[in-house]
């Protein structure tokens, strides 16, 4: 591609060098069509396909972002594993009373049926971040943002992302009338066992969707004024893959908390 | 009445203590065995280490990696397999099974920072407990339920009295946070952990007075959280039993 | 919309150097304040374990301004000797301060990946040694039960004292801990697996990379299982529950009424599950290290290089299988303490082929003896002494014996406290040249360091076993007025008390030879060359691969690590692009 295709608007001279941003003054934009795949194989004698990978193409940060998002998340799984584990134990052991009869004092909680809604908006919301995600990758939008004309890409996820904003919240606020309908009927955390695991797990999992959200918000901040096409591509694919993590998550807990107990 | 059985040689040379109960032998020798051998390498690891690092000349890059990795690997890895099969099989014969049915019965309480031994008494079974009841200072340390009729006839005493040659099924238990049962010289331990009952049974041997320990960080007092064993040959200890149940029934007469 | 318009609105004033530095995201300045981190709390440590030690020798010893050391005291020495040390010294150094520091140069990147994130990790775990700080300041004191924290101890201020407020402030500093190292093991792994430099395939990672990625992967489940506990811990103090309390438990004639009927036994699983791979953290990087220093200063490559690799990852997998065996006295299940044996028995194979490669490495090599390469010497040698007894106390049945004595507190000294401690002045002896700008530490001085330490580590730690042997019980607050039986078993080890002691406070201070050492060469100008210890792996590359910049040109990795020639009188380094006659044939 001759660089004099390259319009004003999105050509970026590298910014002088913050302690924070080492060497990272090249996001692909303005060099090489953000579509662009990896080459190789020109016949110089190197091994391409046992070449790690440099600073190549735009959907190198794109990659590095997925590999620590899914180290992170395994961490992450490991710490619901752990309580869930706990939850199991707790719901099998029981004591010898004082007339020794053995006692297991778990008493199900009732989970109230706003769940099943709130289950299906977290759904919803999970459709419509792959649907901004995806937008982010269009390769005919690219193409014409990269021409200059206009930010398709993400006028259009900006839409997306913000429904899921908003059913995120929406499913937040559904957690909320959740624990306030259990606390009416005086089921607090440390009413039983269960109900201690209860709220554990869905605060747990609520903190992790605050994140979530603080994810979101910072991704359409992003899309809003990053002009960096890699940028806003590599804050929505993160975030978006979060989302449905979390969303995965959630299906397993409240399958566990809907017919586990 | 302290032991008076002089300790071996080998023992000594590793300071171990004097060994009083049966299992105890199996043990000591698969530890000396185990001692001696780590002794061994170690010596000749560090032999070879010094020998092979200031020596003078220099050899040719080693590549025999079968005869200098993977032989002594499996070799090692053999050595571990002997030790660990000993080792479980000792463990198997102690712990798989429980006591025999004719073994001694009896209870041990751990509570900050105490030991208490209840035996049994003339029914030969132990009466319910409740942990809410517990109170030294009402003279109630391990927590006797006075609506169970088998606890009227229990013994409880800060020390343990054993007979020599005769297996002993001991039930520890907590009451407040994990403690460590341990007799260095009967080579016994076991954590009392509080809501479980333990069971761990051994035969004391040779008669004498030994240390019980606490070895598990249970608070300010952990360190002096202790007992006193006292095995006796058979026939004082069914002396001492009598006489332990006649001073109970003399205090439940008035 | 010209460059220097942009330039003059977009940079204001450059803030002063100490706003800079702690602002920064630089992983040198991130690196060096993980070692700042260490530094404080080693040093805490240690004069915990010296007053620990003079009370054991010397009871009626008055510590000034403070009086004598009552049992309650010396519980929290234990605890919070163990905790800094372990957490903050043995976890934070190695991994990751050197890990910032040497990493991204020896896999040819100029930076770790997430800038950010890795601050922010930084900050969190610096948080973390703050908070655990301030726990002596707290109302009641520190924690008394030990670095394990095994409730029911753990769970209730009835418990003694320093179970109140110190606990909380423990439970606290251990949660910013474990995401601290959480966030900086997503960052290293992220880092190692991306942002390897053109040539760096993984056949010519070096093995010190293989340490902090294994070591890394344990961090991310082993540090999140912990984060778990200690939330649970904190709900069974302050929320009610009682997942590790049992039913009807009574604690200092008060029945402690949670609901639920919860068991100490779990704390335990959760705790070792985290606590076994924690060791492992600590000692990988070092294991690495070793291999690679002791090969370099051999001139050969490092013997079954291949196998190294593979033993690193199988002590990491097992690693995870194994922490039954802190258990097998505690309630654990016979038949588990069985299979838990078995798999503890597993890791000395890999450990034990590490040995065998160290040995056959520097076998009649005449290595240069510089002081990196005998601290390294001194990590196998200290690594056999302890590792020899881990095979005794991974038998159940021994274990029974030697469960909770100074045996087990020898065993771990030797094999994870001071030979990582020998990696960390391996590392800081062989990077410091690359650390300081080019200047050099003493080799005299270093020497003469390596050898009084090696020589007071075996005077303090050596004895711990026959004092173990002896039944010698840990965290015992004195060994005097004890009863009759318990006075006479001890009494046979007096003089190995102080033999311990003794040499506790020799080991202390010939560090002060270090630290003389240490300011000494940060004053003299710098001398050193290039590469001093003709090394050939990336970070000693000539293109200042330590000096984050951007305008630098990426260096490209061409061979594998530890390429010398037979007679060990020159060698290729891995940034040296080959002549077309001598192309390496992997």
């Amino acid at each position: 591609m001759p660089t004099i295709l390259t319009p004003p608007g999105i050509y970026q001279p590298r910014r002088p060098g913050r302690p924070g941003d080492l060497g990272e003054g090249d996001s692909g934009s303005g060099r090489r069509p953000p579509t662009d795949k990896r080459t190789g194989g020109n016949g110089d004698g190197d091994n391409w396909s046992d070449r790690p990978q440099g600073r190549r193409g735009p959907r190198e940060r794109l990659s590095r972002a997925r590999v620590g998002l899914f180290f992170a998340l395994g961490g992450d799984l490991m710490f619901f594993i752990a309580l869930v584990s706990v939850f199991f134990v707790a719901k099998t052991s029981s004591h010898f009373d004082a007339y020794s009869r053995l006692i297991n004092d778990w008493l199900p909680t009732a989970i109230p049926s706003i769940l099943w809604l709130n289950t299906a908006v977290l759904l919803v919301s999970s459709v419509c971040a792959e649907i901004a995600r995806r937008s982010m990758f269009r390769e005919t939008d690219l193409m014409d943002e990269w021409f200059g004309f206009g930010r398709p890409t993400s006028r259009r996820a900006a839409i997306w992302l913000s429904a899921t904003l908003a059913l995120g919240a929406l499913f937040l606020a559904g957690q909320w009338v959740a624990w306030t309908q259990l606390a009416a009927q005086h089921v607090l955390f440390n009413s039983n066992a269960s109900s201690h695991f209860f709220y554990l797990i869905t605060v747990a999992h609520a903190a992790h969707l605050f994140l979530g959200i603080a994810a979101l918000v910072t991704a359409l901040t992003l899309l809003a004024r990053s002009r960096q096409l890699a940028t806003r591509q590599v804050a929505v694919d993160a975030t978006v893959w979060y989302w449905h993590a979390m969303g995965l998550l959630w299906i397993f807990l409240f399958v566990l908390l809907e017919y586990g107990q | 009445m302290p032991s008076t059985q002089a300790i071996p040689p080998a023992l000594r040379f590793w300071h171990l203590p004097v060994d009083g109960s049966w299992h105890g032998h199996a043990l000591d020798s698969h530890l000396l065995l185990n001692l001696w051998i780590a002794l061994a390498l170690f010596a000749l690891s560090n032999l070879l280490l010094f020998v092979g690092v200031l020596s003078s000349r220099r050899a040719h890059r080693p590549i025999h990696k079968l005869t200098l990795e993977y032989l002594p690997l499996l070799a090692f890895a053999a050595t571990f397999l002997l030790l660990g099969s000993r080792a479980s099989s000792l463990w198997a014969t102690q712990r798989y099974t429980g006591a025999a049915p004719d073994a001694l019965q009896v209870e041990v309480t751990g509570l900050q920072f105490a030991w208490y031994f209840r035996y049994p008494g003339a029914d030969a079974t132990f009466g319910h407990t409740r942990n809410d009841l517990v109170s030294a200072a009402e003279g109630n340390p391990v927590g006797l339920d006075p609506a169970d009729p088998h606890g009227a006839d229990d013994i409880v005493r800060p020390q343990l009295v054993l007979p020599a040659g005769r297996e002993v099924d001991l039930t520890l238990r907590a009451v407040d946070v994990i403690h460590g049962f341990a007799i260095p010289e009967m080579r016994l331990k076991q954590n009392a952990v509080p809501g479980q009952t333990q069971h761990i049974h051994f035969t004391p041997e040779l008669p004498g007075d030994y240390a019980i320990l606490c070895t598990q960080v249970c608070g300010l007092g952990h360190y002096r959280m202790q007992a006193v064993l006292r095995v006796l040959p058979a026939a004082d200890f069914n002396k001492w039993l009598i006489e332990q149940e006649r001073s109970k029934d003399a205090e439940a007469l008035p | 919309m010209s460059a220097p318009s942009q330039r003059l609105r977009t940079s204001p004033a450059r803030p002063h150097r100490i706003v800079r530095a702690l602002t920064s995201t630089n992983h040198r300045n991130i690196g060096f304040g993980y070692l700042t981190i260490s530094t404080i709390a080693v040093i805490f440590g240690t004069i915990l374990s010296w007053l620990m030690r003079i009370h054991l020798s010397w009871p009626d010893w008055k510590l000034p301004l403070h009086g004598p050391i009552l049992p309650e005291d010396y519980l929290a020495l234990v605890t919070m000797h163990g905790t800094l040390m372990l957490f903050f010294v043995l976890t934070v150094a190695p991994q990751s301060g050197f890990g910032n520091l040497i990493l991204p140069a020896q896999i040819g990147a100029r930076r770790m990946a997430f800038p950010r994130l890795n601050a922010l990790g930084m900050w969190t775990t610096a948080a973390g040694l703050i908070v655990l700080l301030c726990a002596f300041l707290v109302p009641g004191g520190s924690p008394i039960a030990g670095w394990t924290s095994y409730p029911p101890l753990s769970v209730t201020s009835l418990a003694g004292p320093g179970e109140g407020a110190g606990q909380d402030v423990w439970l606290t500093s251990i949660a910013l801990f474990a995401i601290g190292g959480t966030i900086s093991a997503v960052v290293m792994l992220t880092t190692i697996v991306k942002l390897r430099c053109a040539g760096m395939t993984w056949r010519r990672v070096p093995l010190t990379v293989w340490g902090w990625f294994t070591a890394s992967l344990l961090v991310v489940p082993a540090f999140s299982v912990l984060l778990a506990a200690v939330l649970l811990l904190f709900c069974d103090r302050h929320l009610g529950s009682a997942f590790f309390i049992p039913h009807a438990d009574v604690i200092n004639s008060t029945l402690v009424s949670h609901h639920g009927t919860g068991s100490p036994l779990l704390w335990l699983h959760l705790f070792w599950f985290f606590g076994h791979p924690e060791v492992y953290i600590a000692i990988l990087p070092g294991m690495g290290l070793t291999s690679m220093v002791i090969a370099n200063f051999s001139r050969r490559r490092v013997f079954a290089y291949r196998l190294m690799i593979a033993t690193t990852l199988a002590i990491g997998l097992l690693g995870l299988l194994v922490w039954g065996h802190h258990m097998f006295v505690a309630g654990l299940n016979p038949f588990a303490g069985t299979a838990f044996a078995a798999a503890s028995l597993a890791i000395a194979v890999p450990a034990t082929a590490k040995v065998l490669s160290w040995l056959a490495t520097s076998w009649r090599a005449r290595p240069w003896l510089s002081t990196p390469m005998l601290f390294a010497l001194g990590f196998v040698s200290l690594f056999i002494a302890g590792g020899l007894s881990g095979i005794i106390v991974a038998q159940p049945i021994l274990d029974e014996y030697l469960h909770n004595t100074f045996f087990i507190v020898g065993h771990f000294h030797l094999i994870m406290a001071m030979a990582g401690v020998f990696g960390l002045f391996c590392a800081t002896y062989y990077w410091f040249p690359l650390l300081a700008h080019g200047r050099m530490l003493s080799e005299r001085l270093g020497k003469w360091h390596f050898w009084l330490t090696l020589l007071f580590t075996y005077t303090t730690f050596l004895p711990m076993y026959f004092s173990g042997l002896g039944g010698e019980p840990r965290r015992y607050a004195q060994l005097t007025g004890l009863n009759a039986p318990a006075q006479a078993l001890l009494a046979a080890h007096t003089v190995l008390q102080f033999h311990i002691t003794g040499g506790a406070i020799a080991l202390g201070l010939t560090q002060l030879l270090f630290l003389f050492n240490l300011v000494r060469s940060l004053r003299a100008p710098s001398i050193a060359p290039d590469n001093p210890w003709s090394a050939t792996t990336m970070e000693w590359a000539p293109q200042g691969m330590l000096e984050p910049s951007p305008d630098l040109p990426s260096p490209a990795a061409y061979h594998r690590p530890c390429h010398y020639t037979d007679d060990g009188s020159s060698f290729t380094p891995q940034w040296e692009s080959p002549q077309p006659s001598t192309v390496e044939q992997e």
